[in-house]
C-alpha cells in the first residue's frame, strides 16, 4: 500500500499496521491531513480541526488505540477544544471538561483529530440545518449526507479519518451511515454514557461508532461502552467484548424481515429481498413478518423528542456560556416551542401522554417479535440520499426519513446500518437496519459482519 | 379526524413561555408548521391505548443515587467557571437587569 493512501485503512488495519510498524504515525497523519486538505473545504465535514493531533498521537502509542485519529461529532464536549453543537449559540464555547466518550477515547489512546458537522443541536436528518453550512455526501456531492451525524459519516466515506463517533436520538447514526455507504451502530440506550453530550432527547440519546466496517464498529464500541456514574441512565451491567462475535456462523439464527407491506418502500424492499438471500445461504432462517406500522412512530417520536428538547434547551440562557436565545436557528426554535406547547396545561394529556402510550405499544410489539426472532431486519431509510436543499420548507423531513429507525430508538433497542446496495449511476448507497433486543449488540454485529463479509457492498473490503 | 388549530397568537404565547424571540413572519410560518406537525401526531388517535400504560424510560433503572460526597475532580476553579461567560466582571457573571427602579 502506498503511504499516501494510508487514510483508506480501516481501524482494525491501522492498529495492526502500527503494531507491525508497517508505517509510522507521521505517515498515517500525513495521508489523513492530505485527504482533509483536499476534501474538507468542499464537503464541510469538519467544523474544527486539531492541528496538534499528531503531537498528541505520538504520546499515546503505548495505549490500545495507539494514537489513531478519530473524528467526533461536535455535540460531544471536548476539554479546551471548541464545541458548538453546530449552533451559533455555542459559537465560541470551549468546554472546561471532557464528555465521557471523549475521555474514554483519549484514555484508550485515540486522538480526536477534529469535530464534525451536524444539524444544529442534532435536530435533523440532513446536516443541512447546521449553523455552519451543510455537509455534502462524499459519494456524490449533489446529495446530502443525512444526519444528524452527517459530518462523521462524510468524514468516514471520504477517508478523512480512520474511525468516527456520532450520536443517535432516532436515526442520527444509522441514517447518515446508510446515505454515505458506511457502517453506523446505535448501541442500546444506556450502554454508552451521555455525560457531556449536548442533550437532545434524554430518553433516547445514544452515542455510538460510525466506521468503515462492522468489525471496526465492534472494536470502537469496546472502548465507548460501560457504566458511568456521571450519567444516571447509563447501565451498571458489564459490557461484553463486542468483537467476540465477529466471523461467527449465523447458521440457525432466526431473522424476521419487517416493513415489507409499508407503502413507499417498494424500491428499497425489492432490492433488500435480493440481498437477503445471502442469509439463507449462510444457514439462517428468514421469514417475512408484520410489525407495528412505523408511521405511528413518527407521531410518537415527534412529541417525545420536542418535549425533551424544550426542557434540555431551556438551559441556554447566554449567561454562564454561549450566546442568548435569539441565536437559535429556526429549527431549534420550532422544536422547543412545540415541546413547550405539548407539555403545557391541557395539552400534556392530549399529546404527550398519548405518545408515551403508543411508545408502550412499540415496546410490546418488538418484545413479542423477539420471542420468535433473534433479529429484525428492514431498510434503514425509505430511499437513497436526498438532493441538497431537500429540507427547505419540509417541517417533518427528518421524522419521515427516519421512520424505519424511530421504533428501535423509542424502545432503546440496538441497531446497526450496513450497506446493501450501491446505485451504479448516482454512486449512492442503501443501508440495511438490523435490530436486536436490549443489550444484544453482539447479535446485530454478528449478523451485519456476516452480511458484509459475504457480499460486495463494503467499499473498503471491495475497493471500487 | 381531529384537527389541531394553531394561530399566530398561540405561537406568540408559546414563544413567551419558551423565552424565544420570534418575528411576525415566524409567528405565521410556525403556526402553519405546528398545525402540520400536530396533524401527524393526531394520527396516533387511530390506535386504542385506553388500557395501555405510558413508557417514560426503557432501562428499568430506578432510584439512581450517587454518594453524598464532594468530588473535587469535577469541581471548576473560579477561572474555569467564568471562562465561557460572555459578560464577566470582577469574578462575577453579569446578568441582564430584570428589575426597574420603579420596582425596587
Amino acid at each position: 500500500m502506498s503511504k499516501s493512501s494510508l487514510n483508506t485503512l480501516t481501524l482494525t488495519q491501522t492498529i495492526e499496521g502500527l503494531k507491525q510498524k508497517t508505517f509510522s504515525l507521521q505517515e498515517l497523519y500525513g495521508a489523513i491531513n492530505q485527504a482533509i486538505e483536499q476534501n474538507n473545504q468542499k464537503l464541510n465535514a469538519y467544523l474544527t480541526l486539531d492541528d496538534k493531533a499528531l503531537a498528541k498521537a505520538e504520546k499515546t502509542t503505548h495505549l490500545p488505540l495507539m494514537g489513531v485519529p478519530i473524528a467526533v461529532k461536535d455535540n460531544f464536549c471536548t476539554k479546551d477544544f471548541r464545541t458548538t453543537a453546530a449552533s451559533k449559540v455555542l459559537d465560541q464555547f470551549v468546554p472546561q471538561f471532557d464528555s465521557t466518550v471523549a475521555k474514554k477515547l483519549k484514555e484508550a489512546g485515540g486522538v480526536i483529530i477534529g469535530k464534525t458537522n451536524l444539524d444544529a443541536w442534532a435536530h435533523g436528518s440532513s446536516t443541512e440545518t447546521s449553523g455552519y453550512g451543510r455537509t455534502l455526501n462524499p459519494r456524490n456531492p449533489n446529495y446530502l449526507p443525512g444526519g444528524s451525524s452527517g459530518g462523521s459519516a462524510a468524514a468516514i466515506a471520504a477517508d478523512m479519518t480512520i474511525a468516527a463517533v456520532g450520536s443517535e436520538t432516532a436515526g442520527s447514526i444509522r441514517q447518515p451511515a446508510a446515505w454515505c455507504g458506511v457502517v453506523g451502530l446505535k448501541p442500546t440506550y444506556g450502554r454508552v454514557s451521555r455525560y457531556g453530550v449536548a442533550a437532545m432527547a434524554s430518553s433516547t440519546d445514544s452515542p455510538g461508532p460510525i466506521t468503515k466496517t462492522v468489525e471496526d464498529a465492534a472494536l470502537l464500541l469496546n472502548f465507548l461502552a460501560g457504566h458511568d456514574p456521571n450519567d444516571a441512565t447509563s447501565s451498571p451491567q458489564q459490557a461484553p467484548d463486542f468483537t467476540a462475535v465477529l466471523n461467527k456462523s449465523i447458521k440457525g439464527l432466526k431473522i424476521g424481515v419487517i416493513y415489507q407491506d409499508i407503502p413507499g418502500l417498494e424500491m428499497v424492499n425489492e432490492k433488500l429481498s435480493e440481498q437477503l438471500q445471502v442469509f439463507k445461504e449462510l444457514g439462517a432462517q428468514l421469514e417475512t413478518t408484520k410489525a407495528l406500522d412505523p408511521r405511528y412512530a413518527i407521531g410518537v417520536y415527534t412529541v417525545v423528542q420536542r418535549a425533551e428538547v424544550s426542557s434540555n434547551l431551556a438551559r441556554y440562557d447566554g449567561i454562564r456560556y454561549g450566546h442568548d436565545r435569539s441565536y437559535f436557528g429556526p429549527e431549534a426554535k420550532r422544536r422547543q416551542m412545540l415541546g413547550t406547547y405539548t407539555l403545557s396545561k391541557g395539552y400534556a394529556e392530549k399529546y404527550y401522554d398519548l405518545a408515551q402510550k403508543v411508545r408502550t405499544l412499540f415496546l410490546e410489539d418488538n418484545n413479542q417479535l423477539f420471542k420468535k426472532y433473534d433479529v429484525l431486519i428492514s431498510a434503514t431509510s425509505p430511499g437513497f440520499a436526498k438532493k441538497i436543499g431537500a429540507t427547505e420548507g419540509a417541517a417533518m423531513f427528518g421524522e419521515l426519513e427516519d421512520m424505519l429507525l424511530e421504533p428501535s430508538s423509542l424502545t432503546g433497542q440496538p441497531g446497526i446500518s450496513v450497506p446493501y446496495y450501491r446505485d451504479p449511476k448516482t454512486h449512492l448507497f442503501l443501508g440495511m437496519n438490523i435490530v436486536a433486543p436490549m443489550w444484544q449488540e453482539q447479535r446485530v454485529i454478528q449478523v451485519a459482519d456476516a452480511f458484509e463479509k459475504n457480499t460486495q457492498w463494503n467499499t473498503w473490503r471491495n475497493p471500487l | 379526524m381531529v384537527k389541531s388549530v394553531v394561530t399566530p397568537k398561540d405561537v406568540e404565547h408559546i414563544a413567551k413561555l419558551a423565552k424565544i424571540p420570534v418575528s411576525p413572519t415566524e409567528k405565521r410560518s410556525f403556526a402553519t408548521a405546528f398545525e402540520e406537525t400536530l396533524g401527524v401526531v393526531n394520527q396516533l388517535r387511530q390506535l386504542d391505548v385506553t388500557q395501555t400504560p405510558t413508557t417514560h424510560q426503557v432501562t428499568g433503572l430506578e432510584n439512581v443515587w450517587r454518594d453524598d460526597e464532594v468530588d473535587e475532580t469535577k469541581m471548576f476553579s473560579q477561572q474555569q467557571a467564568l471562562a465561557n461567560g460572555t459578560k464577566v466582571h470582577d469574578g462575577y457573571f453579569m446578568v441582564p437587569r430584570i428589575l426597574e427602579e420603579k420596582d425596587v
